[in-house]
């Protein structure tokens, strides 16, 4: 049903299966540019799809996707689910909640018995870093990481990159990738798997990433991971193609960070005349959910001509159906596909 | 102490606080009653030749009494952390772990430094001395309230006892799992910055020195801390200080894909910090090696890395990492055994650690250059968790005596 050669790019990759040989998506770190291409790619047809009124294909149909969310979430649960049945997969979500699977043998338990149930790709939100690659190695099917801790949120990431392309593109400027674009992130940093997924994404697409948090919401050492580290937000917005915002992440943090919401805002919050400092076609991005108010203002978040946010929640479910398609393509034996990975 | 046939150790290499001695050692009666060149007649009689006779090892500060694993790696005593379920921190408790190993391992129980460990009301620490204790430990913890802290090291100094203390300032350290920095970063582990230690060993260092107590830091991992304990030292004061072999032998790289065997406390560090603790070991700074042997099983190690539990089975492995750095010309064998046996007696005021007359005989019979692969699944501790599973490495423990009694390994 979704062979890669319909792939309007397919030159850029290898060939079938080479294209993506992974059987897991655990992290950007674990992908060369040519798979971020591919999978930004393989999701522009399901955008269009997304964009009719009859949202639907059987690709996957027969397939149990099981969503195991060990952390709460709503949008990004949402995301998946709706993206499974678009596709056609029978989709199952099981929330459990962190006091119920406290610790133990649970994880492991809870990874055998979903792989015993026949699940064929399991998508896992969980609050300790590293823990859905410790799932992945328990089971047969494919395994998505829809946030690890704070380690990271690779369909986030990718989700960002397709939503920045796309609306460069629709601006008119090829966009192949991001180089010579100075991207800003700014926010909470430190709790952040959005912010390492993001910077591993845009980077591996030729983009300059400058972070920007108060030092004790800056990670040590993230310098070496090829970022400019920023403490002033006006200079950072210097020269700024994208601007995107994180929340503060109160519910990981330990201890006080920051004095207060509102101090913070003074300081780190976009607002319009901070945006105005920036370039004037300055594109401004946010994974959400949104603190509004605290670390970017109303009347920033809903410009029409220069926030992307909601195009980003758009994206996310196109990015999700692409993964979900391209990590069950070797069982479904779609052509060229059919070696293991 | 049952009695047993004399026997005595022919054609060795005896590794003796003089230096290494070429002759025979005898037992009798549970005692090293001859070395070097005497007339072997009677008895039992081995010859070693092309191995060494060392003293038993001395392991200060392991978390579980594990015989299997201890004589495995030549540990003829350990002192057991008071970190037990329930805290050593009764006499009652001291006594009867006092008696645990007997008769073929001794365990010198560390008495709590605080009631249940929590740093906050000191323990009967004189009563626990009376039932065996050897030594205070703060734990797995340091002690945050410096006031609490100063009047544990007046106390343990009045009653002449080392004060084994954990270095990590707590409020820095919080939840971290790991060392702050690159890698930490990346994977998105919980941080501490790596100056917790320093800062913890300075502020034990001066309240140490008002209250004249002995001082001894269980572990001593990073470059500045080290700094700290080698000038405290050069101005004549009272401390002395351990590492691990994970310490000198691995850094923060080992962490990677989220093996939980690499979760230690304190968290391996930077590789600079690992050659610190290596250069600290030749110069003398870093008094003694332990095995820090907490076993851990499946429950408590597969798991994110981040819920495990922090630890490693070190046992087996203590005596072979050690002799690692004789073979990287670090130092020489006979330092090789002050650090394990030696140093460590004298830390806990036992009568072992070193091959002399007199001395209780806690003998081992130790081919230096025996290869064998360090295998996870295959060790004799209670749990496999190692950082060091598959590699190769050199130096095995082939006969070993406590009290004179061989004991099968």
């Amino acid at each position: 049903m979704t062979p890669s050669d319909t792939s309007p790019h397919a030159a850029r990759y290898p060939a079938g299966g080479l294209a993506f040989p992974h059987r897991d998506l655990l992290g950007i770190g674990q992908l060369e540019r040519h798979e971020i291409l591919f999978l930004l790619d393989e999701a522009e047809q399901w955008v269009a799809l997304n964009r009719q009124s009859a949202k639907h294909v059987d690709a996957l149909a027969g397939l149990t996707i099981i969503n195991a969310f060990f952390e709460n979430s709503t949008r990004t649960l949402l995301s998946f689910e709706i993206a499974g049945k678009r596709l056609g997969a029978d989709v199952v979500n099981m929330h459990a909640a962190q006091s119920s699977v406290k610790k133990g043998e649970t994880l492991i338990d809870t990874a055998i018995t979903l792989n015993a149930m026949r699940a064929d790709a399991i998508v896992i939100r969980h609050w300790s870093s590293g823990a859905t690659g410790l799932i992945a190695d328990k089971v047969d099917c494919p395994v998505l990481n829809a946030g690890d801790g704070q380690h990271e949120h690779p369909t986030q990431g990718l989700l960002d990159a397709l939503a920045l392309r796309n609306a460069l593109r629709e601006r008119g400027e090829s966009a192949e990738d991001f180089t010579g674009l100075n991207i800003v992130i700014c926010g909470d940093i430190l709790h952040s798997r959005v912010a390492r997924s993001n910077l591993l994404c845009l980077q591996a697409l030729g983009a300059s990433v400058r972070l920007c948090a108060p030092p004790a919401l800056m990670p040590v050492g993230i310098e070496a991971m090829g970022a400019e580290v920023f403490h002033d937000f006006d200079a950072a917005l210097d020269g700024a193609d994208v601007v995107m915002m994180l929340r503060l992440q109160t519910e990981r943090m330990s201890g006080q960070f920051i004095p207060s919401a509102r101090e913070y805002h003074h300081l780190y919050g976009l607002t319009k005349a901070r945006l105005e400092k920036a370039k004037k076609d300055t594109l401004v991005m946010h994974p959400g959910p949104m603190n509004r108010g605290v670390e970017i203002d109303s009347e920033v978040a809903d410009m029409i001509d220069r926030s992307i946010i909601t195009r980003q929640v758009e994206m996310g479910v196109a990015i999700r159906m692409a993964c979900l398609d391209v990590l069950t393509r070797r069982a479904r034996g779609v052509d060229g596909w059919e070696e293991a990975a | 102490m049952k009695k047993t046939a004399p026997v005595t150790i022919c054609n060795a290499t005896l590794v003796t606080p003089d230096g290494l001695l070429e002759g025979a050692l005898r037992m009798e009666g549970g005692r090293i009653t001859a070395l070097g060149d005497f007339n072997a007649d009677g008895g039992n009689s081995i010859d070693a030749r092309g191995k060494l006779v060392a003293p038993g090892l001395v392991d200060v500060g392991v978390f579980a009494i594990d015989k299997p694993a201890f004589h495995f790696g030549g540990i003829t005593r350990a002192a057991l952390m008071p970190d037990q379920s329930p805290p050593l921190d009764l006499p009652s408790r001291v006594s009867y772990i006092s008696k645990s190993g007997k008769p073929d391992f001794w365990v010198h129980p560390l008495a709590a430094a605080t009631r249940g460990l929590e740093g906050r009301e000191i323990a009967e620490i004189a009563l626990m001395r009376e039932a065996g204790a050897r030594g205070v430990a703060t734990g797995r913890q340091w002690i945050g309230d410096s006031g609490v802290m100063l009047r544990l090291l007046q106390y343990a100094a009045m009653l002449d006892m080392p004060v084994i203390a954990h270095a990590e300032d707590a409020a820095l350290v919080g939840e971290a799992v790991a060392t702050a920095g690159e890698y930490a970063t990346r994977r998105g582990l919980p941080s501490a910055p790596v100056e917790a230690e320093a800062i913890a060993i300075a502020r034990d260092l001066a309240l140490a020195d008002m209250a004249g107590a002995r001082l001894h830091f269980r572990q001593v991992t990073t470059r500045a801390g080290l700094d700290l304990v080698r000038r405290a030292k050069a101005s004549g004061q009272r401390v002395t200080a351990g590492v691990t072999p994970a310490h000198f032998m691995l850094s923060d790289l080992a962490t990677a894909e989220f093996r939980t065997f690499a979760r230690l406390s304190p968290p391996l560090r930077s590789e600079d910090d690992r050659h610190a603790v290596r250069e600290a070991i030749a110069d003398g700074t870093i008094d003694l090696v332990s095995s820090g042997h907490d076993p851990r099983g499946p429950e408590d190690k597969r798991l994110p890395f981040s819920d495990a539990e922090p630890g490693m089975a070190g046992a087996e492995t203590l005596l072979a990492m050690v002799l690692s750095l004789v073979r990287d010309e670090m130092i020489e064998i006979t330092r090789a055994f002050e650090l394990v046996s030696t140093n460590p007696a004298r830390l806990l005021g036992v009568e072992a650690g070193s091959l002399a007359e007199g001395h209780e005989a806690d003998v081992v019979l130790v081919d230096p250059e025996k290869p064998w692969v360090i295998q996870s699944s295959k060790m004799a501790a209670t749990a496999g968790n190692t950082p060091f599973d598959g590699q190769p490495t050199q130096g095995r423990v082939t006969a070993l005596w406590k009290g004179g009694v061989a004991v099968e390994i």
